[in-house]
C-alpha cells in the first residue's frame, strides 16, 4: 500500500459483511475457515440462509456458548456450533455428494491467488516446516453453483493476488465468480476481470497497479461502502 | 442369538495384525474412536497402513502411533498439526520417511462410499488439473473434464457412535457420523464404540448404519474432554 494515498482497506470483518450482502433469501451456502466464516454473522437479518458445514450440517447456527457446548455437534473448522432451526445432519459421504452434484448455491472461500481465468489457489501455501492439508477445499470450489472468493488484494509485501495465471498449486479451474477484497468487488467473467466496486480515495489506476492482469471497470462501478465493524 | 458386544478393548481389536490397512473415523474428535485408538497405540501392532481423514487428532491422543515402525503409509486429506511447530509425524513427512497420499475430502469419502458399494473406480470433477490428481486417468464426459478415483477398502475400520445395540445397530449424535457409514461399508471388519448399549433394539427408522456392517459394539464412556 502507498502511503502518499489515502484509502483504508476494508478489515476482514468488512470483506466479509460485503460479501454477505450478496446472499439471497434461501440460498444453501458453505463458507470455507478463515474471513468468509464471518459472512454468517453478516448476512441480513431478514434474509433466511442455510449455512452447510461439510462435515455434515445443513443448517449450521452460532458458535456454542458454554451452556450450550456439544462434543459431538462440530463445524468443518472443528468450533463447538450449535444447529439453526430446520437443520438438518448427514454424513461426509452424502454431504459431499450434495457439493459435487451442484445443490450448493454458493461458496465462500479464502484464496491465496484468483487468475483472471477464474483459477483459485487457496489449499498449498508450499511450506517447508508444516504437513499438507487440502481438506474440502477442491470439492467445494468445484461442486458448488458460484464460487466466491474472500482474500486481501495483495500479499503483506504488496505483492498482487489477483494474477494473470496462478503461481502456487491450484485448487479448481476456471471456477471463481467473483472475488471480494480490502480494495475491490470483482466479478471474473470470459474477458477476465471487472471491477464493480473500488474503496473510497483509490483511483483505478491505484486498483490496476496493486493487480497483477489487466482490469475492465462496469459501466455503472461505484464506491465500495461498508459499515464501522 | 446375534450378539456383537465385546467386553473388552483387547477383545474389540482381536484379529488387527500387523500390516493390516485400517480405517478410523472421526472428524475434529466428533466420531473418533478414542478408547479403541489409545488401545491400538498400547499394542504392538505396527506396519499400519492407516485411511484416516485428518492426522492430527490421532496425534493428539495416540501420539505413540507416529513412532517409526508403527504406521506404513498414510491416505488422508490432511495432514497439518496445530500450531507453527513441525510436528514428529510433519517431521516424519516432510522426509519421506512416512509416505502419504494427500486426498481432497469429498473425494476421500466418495473412495470410501465406493469402496463399500462394490465399485472399483468413478470420475468425479474435483481435483481436475491440480497437482493431486497429476498422472490420474481424465475422461471428458458431456465437455467436461473428470478424474478416475479408485474406490478403497480395508480390513478393519474404527468408529465412535452414540448408541448401539446387540445386532450392531447403531445411532449417532450431532456430527458423528461423518466417515464412519462408509468406512463401516468399506472394512471386512468394523468395530464401534459407543457411550451406551441398549437392552432394546434401537427404533429401526432411526438406525444410522445397520448392523449388517457392524461385527463388534464395545461401550465406552467419552474420553475427550
Amino acid at each position: 500500500m502507498n502511503k502518499d494515498t489515502d484509502v483504508t482497506p476494508l478489515s476482514r470483518q468488512q470483506i466479509a459483511w460485503r460479501a454477505a450482502q450478496d446472499l439471497k433469501e434461501g440460498m444453501y451456502v458453505n463458507l470455507g475457515i478463515g474471513v468468509p466464516v464471518f459472512a454468517a454473522l453478516h448476512a441480513p437479518a431478514d434474509r433466511e440462509i442455510v449455512f452447510h458445514s461439510e462435515n455434515g450440517i445443513f443448517g449450521v447456527g452460532p458458535v456454542a456458548d458454554k451452556a450450550q457446548e456439544d462434543l459431538n455437534l462440530l463445524d468443518a473448522g472443528s468450533q463447538r456450533v450449535t444447529l439453526a432451526r430446520g437443520a438438518a445432519l448427514v454424513d461426509s459421504a452424502a454431504s459431499f455428494a450434495l457439493v459435487r452434484g451442484g445443490h450448493i448455491d454458493v461458496t465462500l472461500l479464502g484464496g491465496f491467488q484468483v487468475s483472471a481465468g477464474g483459477d483459485l489457489a487457496n489449499w498449498d501455501s508450499l511450506s517447508t516446516t508444516k504437513g499438507p492439508l487440502v481438506g474440502g477445499a477442491m470439492d467445494l470450489a468445484t461442486g458448488a453453483r458460484a464460487l466466491w472468493v474472500l482474500m486481501a488484494h495483495c500479499t503483506k509485501d504488496g505483492a498482487p493476488r489477483l494474477v494473470e495465471q496462478c503461481s502456487y498449486p491450484l485448487t479448481v479451474q476456471g471456477a471463481v465468480d467473483r472475488v471480494y477484497t480490502d480494495l475491490a468487488v470483482i466479478a471474473v467473467t470470459e474477458n477476465g476481470f471487472l471491477v464493480e466496486e473500488v474503496v473510497a480515495g483509490l483511483s483505478r489506476d491505484e486498483l490496476a497497479a496493486r493487480t497483477g492482469a489487466p482490469l475492465a471497470f462496469a459501466a455503472d462501478c461505484r464506491t465500495l461502502n461498508v459499515p464501522d465493524l | 442369538m446375534i450378539d456383537k458386544r465385546v467386553d473388552s478393548l483387547e477383545a474389540a481389536l482381536a484379529g488387527l495384525d500387523s500390516g493390516m490397512r485400517l480405517m478410523i473415523s472421526g472428524f475434529g474428535g466428533a466420531g473418533f474412536p478414542t478408547a479403541l485408538v489409545r488401545a491400538l497405540e498400547a499394542s504392538a501392532i505396527g506396519d499400519i497402513q492407516l485411511i484416516s481423514n485428518t492426522l492430527r487428532i490421532i496425534q493428539d491422543h495416540a501420539p505413540g502411533l507416529f513412532a517409526p515402525g508403527r504406521i506404513r503409509d498414510v491416505v488422508c486429506s490432511s495432514a497439518r498439526s496445530r500450531g507453527s511447530e513441525t510436528s514428529d509425524f510433519e517431521k516424519r513427512l516432510l522426509s519421506g520417511d512416512l509416505p502419504i497420499e494427500l486426498v481432497p475430502q469429498g473425494t476421500f469419502a466418495e473412495r470410501l462410499r465406493a469402496g463399500g458399494a462394490g465399485i472399483p473406480a468413478f470420475y468425479t470433477p474435483t481435483g481436475v488439473g491440480t497437482k493431486l490428481t497429476e498422472g490420474k486417468e481424465v475422461r471428458n464426459f458431456d465437455g467436461r473434464d473428470y478424474v478416475m478415483e479408485r474406490g478403497i477398502t480395508a480390513d478393519f475400520a474404527l468408529l465412535r457412535g452414540h448408541r448401539a445395540d446387540r445386532w450392531g445397530n447403531v445411532i449417532f449424535e450431532g456430527t458423528q457420523a461423518n466417515f464412519g457409514p462408509a468406512m463401516a461399508a468399506a472394512a471386512k471388519l468394523t468395530v464401534v464404540e459407543v457411550e451406551r448399549i441398549e437392552e432394546e433394539p434401537l427404533v429401526p427408522a432411526s438406525v444410522h448404519i445397520p448392523g449388517i456392517l457392524v461385527q463388534r459394539i464395545i461401550q465406552a464412556p467419552e474420553l475427550r474432554q
